[in-house]
């Protein structure tokens, strides 16, 4: 156990524990909101997140930048950053509806028991992988480098580069702009009263496969955007970028509490923290292994995940 | 008639639940439906709601057929219910329950005439307004469930069991309430266990027995009827 390299990292540890850490949050919130009104595990959500990934680069490439590009200017950078948050925002939103209207709905009416779902789940993330993977030949594809990688802030030995502050940013937004729809506004509600009680929220008037629509675009959106950052930060995607990224993502769920909202963006920063200073502190090769082992031990003492309860409970 | 069941059925599985049953309801009045646990009052109630598919027979309400009409949609067309066992979105604070039963309606200041006479109607709902759902008494849940279906504005509104789990002096008052309420203009149909109060109050009532009306008639004349007497009234 080397203590000293975890002390002298620490700062950047930090950081680059909190940048990882918004991401799995931002995935985590799409397994979250699907559970906590369908009591389902969408496994296909890593791959929802994936297509983002591809989503980002192809629009970029639109403009005519790949990985060999030089960095534009900061005002153009952030414009093409933009767009690509919209971009993959919308095509990972879309993927999700589609995976639901294809795939779940039909199930549904037909009174499917939880296991068809599980099975089904699984086998939409296999085929959306091979098929992102046959389209891109198997290949690592290569984001372009919009921002450049110097260092913005830095407080004594604390710095974060342009690429980490914008993914913290955008990431906050985007859970406080979430967490304020499902709690303030009218569809909000009606989500949560599905989730609280689907029998009652429908005499109550609600549209129940409205809902469940809204809650895998919704879901949809936010893994679009985690995608467009993790292009920024690790160079490039492939086709199966999906598989430990989501598996990690759903576990930072279920360490919050899966089917609530808050705890999916807790446990998605604390993931990404705990896994920094656990690889500083045993080597990088266990990184996967902690995280892992951080769940297992906290759902032995806590089982309901750190916040617990569902989605319409949050607030009580 | 704001509401006529013909023949209806419904299958549970393979199990029917209800082998054909007919009622109506008129514009106006407090219709009772009594009978032993079991008999199919929840059933009925989830069939006219639309929360259960029917597998024969027809719904029609306020002049058209919802038989197959999604359940939120019957709420626009003015079914309210206040479920057995209330279902009261237990994260869901007071104020946002009743919210909830506006769900569909866009007009605001009809919307807060309806709360303040729910408030009216239940005094203790205004106090806890704050109070999530779920930590509210068995009682306070009741009259959540209650004052909820009225916000929907129901020209219908389906009762299953408002009295269960009340006390005494409770169960009186919201006794009260519900013929109140009728007297204000909406139209009720009351699934009760407490058949004494439920056909001293109703206009008519029903009689229902494993899946079957076995009887009908006024209020009064249930309560007299010697069968009803023994098996419904507890007097020998
Ligand atoms: N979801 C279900 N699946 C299978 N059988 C059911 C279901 N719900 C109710 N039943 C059965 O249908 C019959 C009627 O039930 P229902 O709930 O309508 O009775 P009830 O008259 O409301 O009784 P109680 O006074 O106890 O509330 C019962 O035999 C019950 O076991
Ligand atoms: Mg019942």
């Amino acid at each position: 156990m080397d203590f000293a390299e975890l002390v002298r990292g620490f700062p950047e540890l930090t950081t680059t524990g909190l940048v990882q850490g918004a991401i799995y949050a931002l995935i985590a919130l799409g397994y979250t909101l699907v559970y906590g009104v369908l009591r389902l595990i969408n496994f296909a959500h890593s791959e929802v997140f994936m297509i983002g990934t591809f989503g980002a680069i192809w629009t970029w490439a639109v403009f005519g930048l790949d990985s060999n590009s030089g960095a534009p200017s900061v005002p153009k950078a952030l414009l093409l950053i933009a767009l690509a948050i919209v971009a993959a925002a919308l095509l990972s939103g879309s993927v999700a509806l589609l995976i639901e209207v294809t795939a779940y709905r039909p199930l549904r009416r037909r009174n499917a028991p939880p296991l068809a779902f599980l099975i089904t789940a699984i086998g939409a993330s296999y085929a959306l992988m091979e098929l992102m993977g046959t389209l891109t030949q198997r290949r690592q594809v290569g984001a372009p480098a919009l921002l450049p990688t110097k260092t913005v802030i830095s407080i004594g030995g604390w710095s974060i580069t342009p690429v980490q502050l914008l993914t913290l940013v955008v990431a906050v937004l985007m859970m406080v702009g979430l967490d304020w729809f499902v709690n303030k506004t009218r569809f909000g509600k009606g989500i949560r009263a599905v989730a609280q009680d689907a029998n009652t929220a429908a005499l109550m008037g609600v549209n129940k496969s409205r809902v469940i629509a809204l809650v895998f675009v919704l879901g949809g959106l936010m893994a679009g955007v985690a995608a467009v950052f993790s292009d920024m930060k690790s160079g490039n995607t492939r086709y199966n970028i999906g598989f430990l990224l989501g598996l990690k993502a759903f576990s930072a769920a279920v360490l919050g509490g899966i089917g609530n909202l808050r705890g999916a963006a807790i446990g998605g920063l604390l993931l990404g923290l705990v896994e920094n200073y656990g690889s500083a502190l045993f080597g990088s090769q266990w990184r996967d292994l902690i995280a892992f082992v951080v769940l297992i031990v906290l759902l032995m003492f806590r089982p309901t995940g750190l916040l617990g309860e569902s989605l319409g409970r949050a607030r009580a | 008639m704001l509401l006529e069941i013909e023949n209806l059925k419904l299958l549970y599985g393979r199990i029917e639940a209800l082998h054909g049953i007919s009622l109506h309801v008129d514009q106006g009045e407090i219709v009772a439906l009594i009978g032993a646990n079991g008999a199919g009052k929840t059933t009925t109630m989830k069939a006219i709601s639309g929360l259960h598919a029917i597998s024969g027979g027809s719904i029609r309400f306020d002049g058209t057929d919802v038989s197959r009409l999604r359940a939120d949609l019957r709420v626009i067309r003015g079914i309210g219910q206040s479920p057995e066992g209330r279902g009261v979105f237990p994260g869901m604070t007071v104020l946002e329950n009743l919210e909830m039963g506006a769900y569909t309606r866009r007009d605001k200041a009809d919307i807060a005439k309806d709360l303040a006479m729910v408030f009216e109607l239940f005094p203790r709902l205004a106090e806890r307004r704050k109070q999530a759902g779920g930590t509210l008494s068995g009682g306070e849940q009741q009259m959540l469930a209650v004052g909820r279906a009225l916000m929907t504005r129901p020209k219908l509104l389906l009762l299953d069991e408002p009295s269960m789990g009340l006390a005494p002096k409770l169960i009186q008052q919201i006794f009260e309430i519900i013929t109140r309420i009728n007297e204000q203009g909406t139209t009720i149909l009351l699934v009760e266990q407490n058949a004494q109060q439920a056909l001293s109050r109703a206009h008519r009532g029903y009689v229902l027995e494993t899946g079957r009306i076995v009887k009908e008639g006024t209020g009064q004349e249930l309560l007299h009827d010697p069968a009803v007497k023994e098996a419904y009234l507890g007097v020998a």
